[in-house]
């Protein structure tokens, strides 16, 4: 069980997507969803939609991850795409029930906003299929740096995000031999009304607080005997390095950027 | 660094009391004078509560003693600028195999100690790798830690510590939450550290069995070192394990029975193979 853990969605693999920088994978991520939103025409985001089209084929990650990542926006989806098609008048009428129309000018804005949002999932699950949550962590800890100026201590937060990381598994292993020993006591978790379900959690959630404190405690102990001190300068064993397609990368997406808000695709 | 004593460790006077505990009966430790000479393999016995944990803890500048003087390398446990060269020098190895690991993958964690020590990345790659492969760890470094067995995962640990280039390793009951095949893979791996690079090693135990193969034993109880010598005098003195409520090793105490039932066994047996042989070479009874 514990074996199909999988810490966020991250999928291997050695694709152009895969290897570049997580910082500069976050910033094209923000530029290209400012992209999606400025765009006003149908052609840029049909373009755009077909460039994360041929990316995901470049990764090999399975497109059924992709489609799995749209399903908490369906309902979301499908509210908009009602709201639109039967509230939007303007255009041709093309079907009428009763005193409800559906006008051509709300398909196309309906679908347009749908095609929207498909998109901006889609570029933001290639950046989470291919990274790994760590580098993710540690891109995003990059762009926290000046907050040190205000006395935030950011590298001590990434660490205790990267140890979260690590320890997640673990005490999911925990939980479930916690569970499985209350369980050969007797518990029951699954039956009765939800209440009843939230309060046989108890004897579950107490000793797994009780044994993850403890292990923060050794946790601290044997990073201390290991050398680490908070505020201390450190190195990593892998820098991340900005590669020259990186800048190109991020040049590209930022001329599209203002080439159509100026021009007003 | 330049180490001008012989000794990797010197504990003088020690006493050490935990904060709020100093009126007890007896300090956490009190009068413990012990040397660790360059590449010895030393082990430390005894029941719980007896000290054992805490004397690690000042060996490690974990904590600092309330009397008297720990010196690793030359350098004073007290001297907090030097702290981390007291760390690099004398690294630790802790019992509990799930909570001494801090990173995602093994490559990272055993990077962790060089990160610390703020090396670039080139060098702390190439000692990860040179680390590795003399654990023969190589096939693991890419996996994250909730994936290794009890047994691999202490030998990152010792792994990590191992990457610092220390003179000594510390190991605190470190087989204590292993399965036999975990313990013998971790036993191993430290003998050999000990013989073939000189690396010295103070070693928690429960097992008399892993104190067998020591240069000495030493033992302690209720805060004072009992007794200490080579494990041929402290662990055939069953009556005297017994008494700390400690076992001794199974040949050992298979020869006091069989001694006390008139066979003539030479005294100082501990190691099974040495019991089987002086069986088999005695008289037959007429």
């Amino acid at each position: 069980m514990s074996r199909s853990i999988t810490l966020g969605q991250y999928f291997p693999g050695q694709s152009l997507v895969h290897h570049l920088n997580p910082r500069m994978k976050l910033l094209s991520l923000l530029l290209v969803l400012a992209l999606l939103f400025s765009l006003q025409s149908y052609a840029g985001l049909v373009v755009l939609f077909f460039i994360a089209l041929i990316l995901i084929t470049t990764t090999r990650v399975p497109f059924r991850y992709f489609l799995r990542g749209l399903r908490p926006i369906l309902y979301i989806a499908l509210f908009a795409l009602i709201i639109y098609f039967f509230f939007t008048s303007g255009g041709v009428v093309l079907l009428r029930v009763g005193f409800i129309t559906v006008e051509s000018e709300g398909v196309r804005e309906g679908t347009f906003i749908i095609l929207r949002l498909v998109t901006l999932v889609f570029y933001s699950l290639l950046l989470t299929l291919t990274t790994t949550p760590l580098s993710l962590t540690y891109g995003l800890s990059y762009f926290l740096k000046p907050l040190r100026y205000i006395g935030m201590p950011t590298e001590e937060v990434a660490m205790i995000m990267a140890i979260a990381l690590r320890f997640i598994p673990t005490l999911m292993e925990e939980s479930q031999r916690l569970m499985r020993a209350q369980v050969s006591r007797g518990a029951d978790f699954e039956s009765g009304s939800i209440f009843r379900r939230a309060k046989s959690l108890v004897p579950l959630i107490v000793p797994l607080f009780v044994g993850a404190f403890r292990r923060a405690d050794e946790l601290a102990l044997a990073m201390e005997a290991r050398g680490y001190r908070i505020g201390a300068r450190r190195t990593r064993m892998y820098e991340d390095s900005i590669a020259p397609r990186d800048w190109l990368i991020l040049a590209v997406l930022l001329v599209l950027l203002i080439t159509s808000v100026y021009l007003g695709f | 660094m330049v180490n001008r004593s012989e000794f990797m460790i010197e504990a003088k006077d020690l006493v050490y009391n935990y904060p709020g505990e100093e009126e007890t009966s007896f300090p956490a430790l009190s009068g413990i004078n012990l040397a660790v000479r360059r590449g010895e393999y030393l082990a430390l016995l005894g029941p719980n509560g007896s000290g054992k944990t805490t004397l690690m803890k000042l060996f490690n500048a974990l904590l600092v003693p309330s009397e008297g003087e720990v010196r690793v390398g030359g350098i004073s446990t007290a001297d907090e600028d030097k702290t981390a060269e007291v760390r690099r020098y004398c690294g630790m190895i802790f019992q509990n195999p799930d909570n001494q690991l801090v990173a995602t993958t093994v490559e990272e964690d055993i990077a962790f100690g060089l990160e610390n020590l703020a090396l670039p990345p080139a060098e702390i790659q190439k000692k990860v790798i040179a680390v590795a492969r003399m654990l023969g760890l190589e096939q693991l470094l890419q996996q994250p830690p909730h994936m290794l067995s009890g047994g691999e995962k202490q030998r990152v640990a010792i792994a990590g510590v191992l990457a610092m280039q220390p003179r000594c390793i510390l190991m605190d009951e470190p087989t204590a939450m292993l399965d036999p095949a975990g313990r013998h893979d971790v036993i191993e791996t430290v003998r050999q550290l000990n013989r073939d690079q000189d690396i010295a090693v103070v070693h928690v135990t429960h097992f008399p069995e892993e104190a067998v193969f020591a240069d000495r034993v030493i033992i302690l109880n209720q805060g004072r070192l009992v007794m200490q010598g080579r494990p041929q005098n402290v662990l055939s003195d069953i009556p005297l394990l017994y008494s700390l409520g400690l076992q001794g090793p199974a040949a050992a105490e298979l020869a006091a029975l069989l001694r006390k039932d008139g066979f003539n066994l030479p005294p100082q047996l501990i190691h099974s193979r040495e019991l089987v042989h002086s069986l088999c070479s005695l008289e037959p009874k007429s």
